[in-house]
């Protein structure tokens, strides 16, 4: 809760000291930044309310036992390949790819392969794209930027695999 | 630096927002056809559940998303564009992906400060490569996911190596997402 609440303080001071140098700027560039920030927000808070309030039902959908059985210790490279796929195809959030990645390391998942599942679900999960990217950024950008991640869990499963950790 | 500064006084002006987009679409149909799925399985009380959960959590970011949106739009105003343009650039080099990646690592809050910011950079100047470093570098190496969630959910061991095995992944998404683009859009990387 500390933690959060520390995220928060830092969170709105940076707010406010960016807000203070446009205000040292000038009324007009305060009240333009004020104006764009504001119309973002009301523009994309009917797109996080049906994300947020939804994914907890696609998450308690999702065949957990399916994903955590591709993630096998003799997977080998298969089994990356998979977890890369259903690391995209786990929802956002900042919970349900970590759980699952839990599961699978417990029920005896191999690391490199968990590995891969984690960084594919932090770096492409689809619905983050759908729903946190493309309404805050550019959709060329996103979906370019989704392009160029696609070989890094393969190379961070490379790497795992070669050091032996975790 | 003057005129600069003078130039970047000048609001910007308002960008188009389209209302309702297919990728809305799509996710609505994704929860509607998840919500009757949990209703067949659970009933009406699973979903109530799930309901009173989300709207919990929709409650607690609503204020950080608000936050968020008013970072990027005074990140954008503020911003000098030639100095941007000059430090995370097209031709910013290594050392404009590794600012980029520095960012990301730093940045404070979730995506609802991330994506605006990354958002505004590209507005003032900052070229693919170096937003892409800033926003993997955020999703990967950033401390506010993994102090959260990845430490108690997969513990110490994991998420430690995971960071560490991840902590050249930015610059290297940079330099491919730079590669990439001035071969796609040879145009705009004349400038």
């Amino acid at each position: 809760m500390s933690a959060a609440l520390l995220i928060d303080l830092i969170l709105w001071g940076s707010v406010a000291a960016v807000g203070f140098i446009a205000f040292q700027r000038g009324p007009k560039v305060l009240k333009a930044s004020l104006r764009e920030g504001s119309m973002d927000f009301i523009n994309i808070v009917p797109r996080i309310a049906l994300g947020v309030i939804g994914s907890g039902y696609i998450a308690a959908v999702i065949p957990q036992q399916i994903i955590t059985g591709w993630l096998g210790p003799n997977s080998g490279w298969f089994g990356v390949l998979a977890a890369v796929v259903a690391g995209a195809a786990t929802p956002g959030g900042p919970v349900v790819g970590f759980s699952i990645g839990a599961v699978a390391l417990k029920a005896g998942g191999g690391p490199p392969q968990v590995l891969a599942y984690v960084i594919a679900w932090a770096l492409f999960a689809f619905q983050r794209l759908l729903l946190w990217e493309i309404p805050f950024m550019p959709a060329r950008f996103v979906w370019f930027r989704a392009a160029v991640s696609i070989p890094f869990p393969f190379l961070a499963a490379a790497i795992a695999m070669a050091i032996g950790k975790p | 630096m003057q005129a600069s500064d003078a130039a970047e006084g000048e609001p910007r002006p308002g960008r188009i927002r389209k209302p309702v987009g297919w990728s809305m679409i799509t996710i609505g149909v994704l929860v509607a056809v998840s919500a009757t799925l949990v209703w067949r399985r659970d009933g009406i009380g699973g979903v109530l559940d799930i309901l009173t959960h989300d709207v919990t959590l929709f409650g607690g970011i609503l204020p950080r998303v608000l936050a968020g949106c008013l970072l990027g739009a005074f990140i954008a105003e503020i911003l000098p564009h030639e100095k941007v343009s000059r430090s995370l650039g097209p031709n910013s080099g290594l050392k404009g992906l590794l600012i980029g990646a520095a960012f990301g690592a730093i940045l404070p809050g979730g995506p609802f400060t991330a994506y605006p910011v990354a958002s505004a950079l590209l507005t003032v100047g900052a070229d693919f490569g170096a937003t892409i470093a800033m926003v993997v570098s955020w999703t990967l190496i950033g401390y506010g996911r993994a102090v959260a969630w990845e430490l108690p959910i997969m513990g110490t061991d994991f998420t430690l190596w995971r960071i560490a095995i991840s902590l050249p992944l930015p610059v290297l998404a940079g330099a491919l997402g730079r590669f990439v683009y001035v071969r796609m859009y040879p145009k705009d990387a004349v400038e």
